[in-house]
């Protein structure tokens, strides 16, 4: 049951990352690539028509893991506070560059809302990535010090770093260079989706340039790839094992670099939507592979007297999670159904698409 | 201790208060959209299609909101809730995973299919869409008021030894006594909101001179609208609150209703006057004798207990503030009855949309459901105080044990700050699309 709901929350978190991930990715571009107000405007609507129909898939997600794996919720989100709040704010910032750009039409009042969008996703997509790093990496448990735990074994409380830096230090902050390395590679890797978004859904000026780019930025994302796994086995030589013991959790990691590899061919597609179906392989294929790395921890421990938190140390009741697979195959089957009837109505480029036609 | 509390609950506060500012709105006008759109496939009348898509771009806006302000409140359970979250997410973690499972998706699929789709899909399915957005929206305010409503009244659990609460009756959560009455009388208050601001809409249109014929419509749509929902809110579902508050809650009854000693001869009702806590009684007091336990119980001497048969620790910890927020919400829908009573006398004599002075008090009465709304919602939770779990869980043990005070008035500072920004934002988008009007634009 644990193992079920898990795959299911990663699966949901999953999509989100692959949704949201490309009005970041988005945003990235435009802050970086879009020059004429054409562009930016086609952009800005690229993301500004779906995100928040993206981003109830984390409303989705957040709830499911708070219903599952209650003890897991509360830890990570008391002791990740300040940059979940900080996520929070990004989000909400983002959503107000993106709605309040249009409303008058006046230069200055347009830069500064592109920029509000701009940073916001590339924090955003930043964040996120150290998140993820901060998970691999794992905390110190209980807030152990001098061999004491000062809160009970599953709590914790991340500062947003230690003066050292370093994934090593015995108090690591939430951001250490470890963790930035998996976020800029995050970012990258939005980026890339994000252009892919740009190219399948509008007919801006910058769709061919966006090409070289994404090749480009495919470059980077495999030299960070490379690097932080070095890095990452040096520092943690069992990092790995989980492969080695069940090797068809190796299906994760291959989907990721099936994406990166068939990127490095984005020139030569002749249909826009192969190289998006790529990028979203290497954000299905990251998370994943990420997850089962540490596979069934959810959240290691960096000391030795508080356990890691796994699947089975932070559910829920059997009885609360067989009883929500019920109502969950309803909502599932639904969720499937609308998706299907909204991607039928509302595909295709959406450069003359506005509210009321 | 105490302290981190204190920035918790504020913070929490603030941002549930700000949040419902636009929940209330879109559960109450997805009902009103529909009844337009459906006139407008009776009818054929093109007004009420221009009216049902004019009000859809402003719910589009109040989702909008109601989604990057919905997302702290869920994360808040576990960034300042934690022991709360883990004691009972096995719970109250249903309900809210049923709601972004069931809710969101079909209001969010169908809202974009509803703006984007009308040419697509012909207009009966244009009508099932806005249907299903109202569905949607509605379930999203049921599965919020089963968590609420358990935490007010828990129903099918089990408490571990380590003090966990576990799921032992799914179906109990939604057969809950406290759940039916709330609900309903939640959903009745959010279109008396969502009726009043139409009203408002209407009157501005008329007093301007402008879409007169989409003013009229709104206005009389919403007045009537506003009288019938105005009526419920007060009987038959906030009678039922009263009496699942006494029954279930007494202490917060007496706080509420001021009450400071026991009446043995049956409980006065109490108009107006101030909490003293000091001296434990009502200053200036104006109050009529008997009636409360008239209305409670049936009986004119039926006993009612006061706040002194309590002890201090088990009173709510704000009884001022419980006290005010009862009767402000109650004395507004008193209000609210009269004037749409009033506005709905003149449209049946046919003389609505020539009296000025009436107009002018609709345009201006759209602020005060807000405050009796949201006011309504302080009585439930300050009445629930000292507790989160009613009688099982205090508010101070399901505080995080990590998060220290400084943090939490940090990220407060912020919320205040950003959500000042976004409250510009959306009075800009509302003005703007009230300003273009109900006309169909022309390209």
């Amino acid at each position: 049951m644990e193992v079920f709901w898990y795959i299911i929350i990663a699966t949901v978190l999953a999509i989100f990352f692959i949704l949201d991930g490309y009005d970041f990715g988005a945003g990235i571009i435009h802050l970086f690539f879009a020059k004429t107000e054409k562009d930016k405007v086609v952009i800005a609507k690229s993301a500004g028509l779906f995100w928040d129909s993206n981003e109830v898939w984390l409303v989705a997600g957040g709830g499911l893991l708070f219903m599952a794996f209650p003890i897991f919720y509360a830890s990570v989100f008391s002791g990740f506070y300040l940059p979940l709040i900080i996520v929070l704010w990004l989000i909400v910032f983002r959503a107000i560059g993106l709605e309040f750009r249009g409303q008058f039409d006046f230069q200055m009042w347009k830069d500064i809302w592109d920029k509000a969008f701009g940073v916001s996703s590339l924090l955003l997509a930043l964040f996120f990535g150290i998140a993820l790093g901060n998970v691999v990496r794992g905390v110190n448990l209980g807030s152990t010090s001098n061999g004491v735990s000062l809160h009970e074994g599953h709590y914790f409380f991340l500062p947003l770093w230690d003066s050292s830096f370093s994934p090593l230090s015995d108090t690591p902050g939430v951001i250490d260079w470890f963790t930035l390395i998996i976020g800029v590679i995050t970012v990258v890797a939005l980026a890339i989706h994000g252009a892919n978004w740009v190219i399948l859904k509008t007919e801006s000026s910058i769709n061919t340039k966006l090409k070289s780019v994404i090749f480009n930025l495919n470059i980077t994302l495999t030299a960070l790839t490379i690097l932080s796994l070095v890095v990452w086995l040096k520092i943690n030589p069992e990092a790995m094992d989980n492969f080695y013991d069940k090797p068809y959790f190796g299906i994760f990691p291959l989907i990721y670099f099936i994406g990166v590899g068939g990127l490095f061919f984005v020139k030569k597609f002749k249909k826009d939507v192969y190289p998006f179906i790529l990028s979203t392989l290497v954000i299905l294929g990251g998370i994943t592979a990420t997850l089962a790395s540490i596979f069934p921890v959810i959240l290691p421990s960096t000391n030795d007297i508080n356990e890691s938190l796994t699947i089975y140390n932070t559910a829920t009741s059997d009885y609360g999670l067989s009883v929500a697979v019920y109502w969950g195959i309803i909502g599932f089957t639904l969720l499937i159904f609308y998706f299907i009837i909204q991607k039928r109505l509302l595909g295709g480029k959406i450069d003359h698409m506005d509210y009321g036609h | 201790m105490e302290d981190m509390i204190f920035y918790d609950r504020l913070q929490f506060a603030f941002t549930i208060t700000f949040h419902y500012l636009f929940p209330q709105l879109t559960m109450g006008l997805s009902l009103i959209i529909v009844y337009f759109k459906w006139q407008y496939l009776r009818k054929k009348v093109e007004k009420f299609n221009d009216a049902a898509k004019f009000f859809m771009k402003i719910f589009a806006i109040n989702f909008t909101m109601g989604v990057v302000t919905g997302i702290p409140m869920e994360f808040q359970f576990g960034t300042n809730w934690a022991k709360f979250s883990e004691l009972t997410g096995g719970i109250i973690g249903q309900t809210l995973a049923m709601e972004g499972t069931f809710s969101f998706f079909l209001e969010s699929s169908f809202l974009a299919l509803f703006i984007f789709g009308e040419k697509l899909m012909g207009q009966k399915l244009h009508f099932l869409t806005g249907f299903l957005v109202f569905l949607g929206s509605w379930a999203s305010g049921y599965l919020i008021l089963a968590t609420n409503a358990w935490m007010q009244h828990p129903v099918g659990y089990e408490i571990l030894e380590n003090g966990t609460f576990v799921l032992e009756n799914f179906s109990a959560l939604f057969s809950n006594p406290w759940l039916f009455p709330a609900f309903l009388h939640n959903q009745a208050a959010s279109v008396v909101t969502s009726s009043f601001v139409v009203a408002s809409i209407g009157a501005f249109y008329i007093l301007n001179n402008r879409d007169v014929e989409y003013g009229k419509l709104f206005l009389k749509t919403g007045v009537v609208i506003g009288l019938v929902s105005s009526l419920l809110v007060a009987f038959p579902t906030g009678d039922w609150n009263a009496k699942n508050v006494a029954k279930y809650q007494p202490a917060a009854f007496a706080a509420m209703e001021g009450i400071f000693e026991t009446e043995h001869a049956g409980s006065e009702i109490v108009l107006i006057g101030q909490p003293n806590m000091v001296e434990k009684k009502l200053d200036n007091k104006i109050a009529v004798p008997n009636v409360l336990s008239f209305l409670t119980y049936g009986r004119w001497d039926a006993q009612i207990q006061g706040m002194d048969q309590f002890e201090e620790d088990v009173l709510p910890d704000n009884v001022p503030a419980l006290y005010y927020s009862y009767h402000i919400m109650v004395g507004l829908g008193t209000i609210f009855i009269g004037v749409m009573g009033l506005a709905v006398l003149f449209l049946l004599l046919g003389k609505l949309y020539k009296i000025k002075s009436l107009l002018w008090g609709i345009m201006f009465l759209f602020p005060f459901p807000y405050i009796a709304n949201i006011t309504g919602w302080y009585v439930a939770e300050l009445g629930r105080q000292p507790w989160l779990v009613y009688g099982l869980l205090r508010t101070s043990d399901g505080v995080s044990p990590t998060v220290s005070s400084g943090n939490t008035l940090f990220t407060l500072i912020g919320f205040v700050g950003l959500y000042i920004l976004l409250g510009l934002l959306f009075l800009v988008l509302v003005g703007k699309t009230i300003h273009q009007g109900p006309k169909p634009q022309i390209h």
